[in-house]
């Protein structure tokens, strides 16, 4: 069966990111740009399942200007098959990356979906469910195990109160979490194999996707600074604080 | 103005969290309805009607929403969600997975985790692991977001008389089954709703060091959180993880042991009201948010926290 994995192109989970100072956007000039963590461990797991046999075809997915093209060749390096890059430089929200995967599920009839849970730069954590809604599929969120039988797909699911477990007809869409596997660094021969590896170009028009914006972010700012504390000697010394100075105990 | 509420709940009880979605829904302003979607959830549509500021509570009961399957849930939320300015969830695991499935459906870009009303149309939310708040504004006819909930005091579970009202079921999906759940028992007060979060990390070195923290806990009355990695590494479950893809938590005392203070740990517990660190790294990071810091071994500072409570 067919995989349709989606990559997208963020800031790395190293930088700290700050607000530009006129408020209007978040600044990311020069900053080291990497594929999402939980997109990474998507493209993992579609790997594992290909080197189980249960898929034959890895095709991974990113959408936004030429260099996301990068974090495709990531993926192909990784054990991905082909690329499609759906190319625009205009602003995507997670409705308009839900329904340019939700053409491209129409074409390449993939029977799993599989996305990060959330990407750390919007952290949204929509686009997975909102595809699953497009397409009618099943969908399996938070997971931190996949097993895929017959016409099915059994997802353990990462909830507040511990562990879920839920069984999903196929098609279906799966969105990563942390512990689902541990992401393998690719080899410098697989980064050399991927230059090779088919990368498609399209774009939302051609996708038939209006992708107009429904949010418009007013204005970015800096969250509320902590006061700076104090280093207290001992333990005594801490105890008698957060009895008498700061009253929580 | 009307906004339906999406309750947290188990069947059984009420969870906190609607509370502090309704307070966000009072923050909007109009009329407030609360949906009840669940099986055999009657008690919590009684429970609802008594919470102060509610219009009107809709209960769905049927099998099929026993176990909160997005799939049907989601549809239930569009179909009513129709008739609303506003749709609100807490952004608890339920509410994230369900509410951007019933926004697709009623094709709405909804806003994740606020943490702040503006206006009727105008919301905050945390990006980049809080490191930056984006003040974002909805031009969608409905207004679907999830709240954050340590962001909003809740209204009183008492004190209100709406009217209970019950609806149809949508239909099944029929793409999704329930087939079992793991649920972490404990006798401890709930990560989110604590007054006191004591969390572990790296540091504290294997699960079974952890009997330190939930002594402490227990005499303080906490909850026990941890870090990534402690999660990651196996020495506790992933319910306990504190952080930007964990749990928020906005505790009065938040106390971290053997946690650098990475931003993705902090982005779950900089808001808490007191923050102390005991780490033996003075040049931990975790200090740079401590209003007590505390440069020790964990393993001869906590039994002595223990003994000295
Ligand atoms: C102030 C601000 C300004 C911004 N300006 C711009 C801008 O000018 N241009 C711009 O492009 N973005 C911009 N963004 C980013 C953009 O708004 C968000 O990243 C977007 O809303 C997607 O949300 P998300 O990735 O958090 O979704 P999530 O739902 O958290 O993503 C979950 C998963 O969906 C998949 N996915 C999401 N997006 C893509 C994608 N593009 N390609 C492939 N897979 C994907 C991935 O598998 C990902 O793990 C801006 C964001 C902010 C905060
Ligand atoms: C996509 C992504 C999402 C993430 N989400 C989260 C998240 O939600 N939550 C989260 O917590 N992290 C998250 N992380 C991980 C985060 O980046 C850090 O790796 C993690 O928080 C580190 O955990 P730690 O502080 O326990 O370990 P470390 O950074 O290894 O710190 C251990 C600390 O313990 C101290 N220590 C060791 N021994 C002792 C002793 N005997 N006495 C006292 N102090 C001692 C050390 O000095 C050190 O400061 C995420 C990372 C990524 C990439």
């Amino acid at each position: 069966m067919k995989v349709l994995v989606a990559v997208k192109r963020v800031v790395d989970y190293n930088v700290k990111v700050r607000p530009k100072a006129d408020g209007t956007d978040v600044d990311t000039a020069n900053v080291k740009m990497s594929i999402n963590p939980f997109c990474e461990i998507a493209v993992e797991e579609a790997v594992r399942l290909k080197e189980k046999g249960v898929v034959s075809e890895i095709v991974a997915v990113s959408m936004g200007p030429k260099q996301c093209q990068e974090q495709i060749r990531t993926a192909l390096a990784l054990g991905a098959d082909r690329g499609i890059q759906v190319e625009t430089d205009a602003e995507l929200q997670p409705l308009a990356v839900a329904k340019c995967l939700k053409a491209l599920v129409e074409k390449e009839e993939p029977q799993l979906v599989i996305l990060g849970k959330q990407s750390i730069d919007g952290d949204n954590n929509q686009t997975g469910q909102m595809l699953a809604a497009l397409t009618g599929m099943g969908q399996g969120t938070f997971a931190s195990e996949v097993n895929v039988e017959e016409g099915s797909v059994k997802v353990t699911r990462e909830v507040d109160g511990g562990l879920q477990t839920v069984e999903l007809s196929l098609p279906a869409v799966v969105t990563t979490d942390l512990r689902l596997n541990e992401p393998r660094y690719a080899s410098l021969p697989n980064i050399m194999k991927a230059k090779k590896k088919p990368l498609d170009t399209t774009t939302p028009d051609e996708l038939g996707v209006d992708i107009a914006p429904r949010t418009k972010t007013l204005k970015v700012e800096p969250p509320a600074e902590r006061q700076a504390g104090i280093k207290v000697a001992d333990v005594a010394e801490l105890v008698e604080k957060l009895k008498s100075e700061a009253k929580v105990i | 103005m009307s906004i339906l509420v999406i309750a947290e709940h188990d069947n059984a009880e009420l969870k906190g969290a609607t509370l502090n979605t309704i307070a966000a829904a009072k923050a909007i302003g109009g009329d407030i309805d609360v949906l009840v979607a669940g099986s055999g959830c009657g008690a919590v549509g009684e429970a609802a009607a008594k919470v102060a500021g509610v219009s009107k509570v809709l209960v769905a009961d049927s099998a099929i929403y026993e176990h909160q399957l997005a799939e049907n849930v989601a549809k239930l939320v569009a179909d009513l969600g129709k008739n609303y300015s506003h749709v609100l969830a807490p952004a608890t695991t339920t509410g994230k997975n369900m509410l951007p499935r019933a926004a697709a459906l009623l094709d709405v870009q909804p806003i994740s985790d606020i943490i702040a009303v503006e206006s009727p149309d105008t919301f905050k939310r945390p990006i980049y692991a809080g490191n930056v708040i984006a003040t974002v504004q909805s031009s969608d006819a409905i207004k679907v977001a999830s709240v954050r909930a340590t962001a909003f005091d809740p209204v009183a579970a008492e004190g209100g008389s709406a009217a209970v009202e019950s609806v149809s079921a949508a239909d099944d999906a029929a793409v999704s089954k329930f087939v079992g759940e793991e649920l972490a028992e404990s006798d401890r007060p709930e990560l989110t709703a604590a007054r006191v979060v004591i969390s572990g990390g790296r540091g504290m070195q294997n699960g079974e060091n952890f009997e330190l923290l939930y002594k402490v806990a227990d005499k303080l009355g906490a909850a026990v959180g941890a870090s990534r990695a402690a999660v990651d590494a196996g020495f506790v479950p992933n319910d306990m993880q504190v952080g930007q893809t964990g749990k928020i938590v906005a505790p009065d005392l938040y106390i971290a042991v053997g946690i650098s203070g990475a931003i993705q740990h902090l982005a779950g517990m900089k808001d808490s009201k007191v923050i102390v660190a005991i780490n033996k790294d003075e040049e931990a990071p975790i200090f740079s948010v401590a209003d007590y810091g505390l440069v020790a071994d964990l393993f001869d500072a906590v039994p002595e926290l223990e003994t000295k409570l």
